[in-house]
């Protein structure tokens, strides 16, 4: 539909059938303070009514707001379709920080998962950014990237531009004064999920699946311990966000069921791209890209002896969580507590 | 020479996006220069000096900002073509959340930062509304679900603009700024220009430095709010 259709339809149609069809009206109403005018008539008919001094203040006439009404109904029934369609990135090497080439070519295509190590400040974070731009060998390392197989032109950079792509930070924060449920079907509503309410409480259930201790949907975002918003936050990318590419920077340390997080987000067909230094998190991905100096210096594909050795690596991995479970109930930390490590390791390291 | 309007709420990043930016731009050293719009005082010289980017700061002290801003454009683009500049950048703090600098035709960033609360965008006025780019910052101290609901109520204000997530700390996402700033059209002079929406009401005794408070003290444009008188 184009404006010309939308003027039509507003120009015909009572406002309470509009707010029927397009609950979002009802926010463009309450925006620019008409949000008591008569919803039996039409919009050009309650207009009638209105102080045009009002209107003035927000630089409209009785006439453009009904334009400006209609091109906001038409930006938010293309919201949804922008990022479809994409079935994978390529990264093409640019240089490293002294200027030697970098002779990779990557693919990734949805639910497969690449790691990317590297020394601190070895340049992981400008790689996760060139994906970010889309870059098109014009950031500093001068790599170029391409989706599906094609540079994208600038008017899909633009138009993509922060939407592309989801980043799950260890600053996962909120700063909202809400509760889980709220949040989540604010978020859903912006979304344009046709029921946000059930939405919310499937991503709930989720993010309840991935942390350590339950948390209610009463419980205010903000109050939330670090592990469980950071699951509230993966539940939520994994079922609501529409970013196809998720790029995730060290979540090792976030307290959250590491391996059902990556699983749950690579079920859900996304692109993922994961800085880590877990070698439970590293070896579970498909392939490694190695950072040195600022460049990728090679690709690794996890090799089946390193899947293998991910049971064993798994094992100490539930020693050490099951020792910081004892310590969080406040038991003393016993040698038999920590038998397998004993037993397993110690003679062959 | 390029003129470009960046305009946004105290302490959202303007000045941190503006310096990210320029690093971006791909032009001669000094052919990039900053005018900043401020009201009482500002410390954001020191940092454009510190990366050798000319600029000039303008105190609006008691004429509302948004009005200082319009008496003085014309001379900071003038100022700006004698430097020689290729781009030259305002920046000005939308004191009153009325604030808007835009211009018809020149390219123009309403700068506002997600911890500003998720109605923010709501109650900033044309500096938001009739903005063609709106730069978020502080994401990174954000989770993902709030941006994107920041982002979808500013949508719902100003459906047209392109939103650009920039993190004023690293600089990741002002690579994109950049790009639109190269491409924006030249202008001369802003002689006979358009501003996107009329300033502030002004002109009551008040303005002209009255103190008295009552009725035959009020001069010229007044506003009565309505009470209830039950």
């Amino acid at each position: 539909m184009n404006t010309d259709a939308y003027f039509t339809e507003v120009s015909t149609t009572k406002i309470c059938e509009l707010l029927k069809r397009y609950p979002l009206a009802s926010d463009y109403l309450a925006n620019i303070r008409l949000g008591k005018i008569n919803h039996d008539l039409t919009l050009p008919e309650a207009l009638l009514d209105v102080d045009e001094d009002i209107l003035e203040e927000f630089g409209l006439t009785r006439d453009s707001v009904v334009l400006h009404f209609c091109s906001f109904l038409l930006a938010f029934s293309q919201n949804t379709e922008l990022n479809g369609g994409i079935s994978s990135i390529t990264i093409l090497g640019g240089q490293d920080k002294s200027g030697k080439p970098e002779q990779i070519e990557i693919t990734v295509v949805p639910g497969e998962i690449v790691s990317i190590v590297g020394p601190t400040g070895s340049g992981k974070s400008r790689l996760l950014e060139d994906i970010e731009c889309l870059a098109q060998r014009d950031t500093p390392t001068g790599r170029q990237v391409l989706l599906n197989g094609a540079a994208p032109d600038d008017e899909r950079r633009f138009a993509t531009g922060g939407k592309l792509v989801a980043q799950l930070s260890q600053n996962m924060n909120f700063v909202m004064d809400l509760t889980v449920r709220e949040f989540l079907e604010m978020h859903a509503k912006s979304r344009m999920t046709t029921d946000p309410a059930e939405t919310a409480e499937r991503c709930f259930v989720c993010a309840n699946t991935l942390a350590g201790e339950k948390f209610t949907p009463e419980t205010k975002v903000t109050q939330l311990s670090g592990g469980q918003s950071r699951a509230l936050m993966i539940a939520d990318t994994a079922l609501m966000s529409a970013s196809p590419i998720i790029l995730i920077d060290e979540i090792e340390n976030a307290g959250i069921d590491r391996r059902e997080a990556i699983k749950l987000l690579a079920n859900h067909e996304k692109i993922i791209l994961m800085s880590t230094h877990d070698p439970l998190l590293a070896l579970r991905a498909d392939k490694r890209i190695v950072i040195k100096n600022g460049g990728i210096a090679k690709i690794l594909v996890t090799t089946e002896t390193e899947r293998q050795s991910l049971n064993h690596i798994q094992q100490m991995d539930e020693i050490l969580q099951n020792l910081r479970n004892h310590l969080r109930k406040g038991d003393t930390i016993t040698m038999e507590m920590i038998p397998k490590m004993e037993d397993n390791y110690v003679g062959t390291l | 020479m390029k003129l470009i309007t960046v305009a946004g709420p105290p302490s959202s990043g303007k000045t941190s996006v503006i310096l990210k930016t320029i690093a971006h731009l791909k032009v001669p050293e000094n052919s990039v220069g900053v005018v900043k719009f401020d009201s009482l005082t500002s410390f954001d010289h020191l940092r454009y000096d510190e990366q050798g980017i000319p600029n000039q700061t303008g105190f609006a002290g008691k004429i509302c900002p948004d009005h200082f801003f319009v008496s003085n454009i014309e001379d900071a683009v003038q100022w700006g073509r004698r430097k020689g500049l290729s781009i030259l950048v305002t920046e000005s703090a939308g004191l009153c959340n009325r604030c808007s600098p835009h211009i018809n035709g020149i390219l123009s960033v309403c700068v506002i930062d997600n911890l500003s609360g998720v109605n923010t965008p709501r109650k900033i006025g044309p500096m938001l509304k009739y903005a063609d780019i709106i730069v978020v910052t502080k994401g990174d101290i954000v989770s993902q679900a709030e941006r994107e609901v920041f982002a979808f109520n500013i949508k719902e204000v100003n459906a047209n603009a392109q939103i650009l997530f920039i993190n004023g700390i690293t600089g990741q996402g002002a690579f994109l700024l950049a790009k639109y700033w190269q491409d924006t059209l030249d202008i001369d002079t802003l002689k006979d220009r358009k501003l996107r929406f009329t300033m502030p009401a002004a002109i009551c005794s008040y303005c002209t430095g009255e103190t008295m408070i009552g009725d035959t003290y009020q001069m010229g444009m007044l506003k009565r709010m309505e009470f209830d008188n039950e």
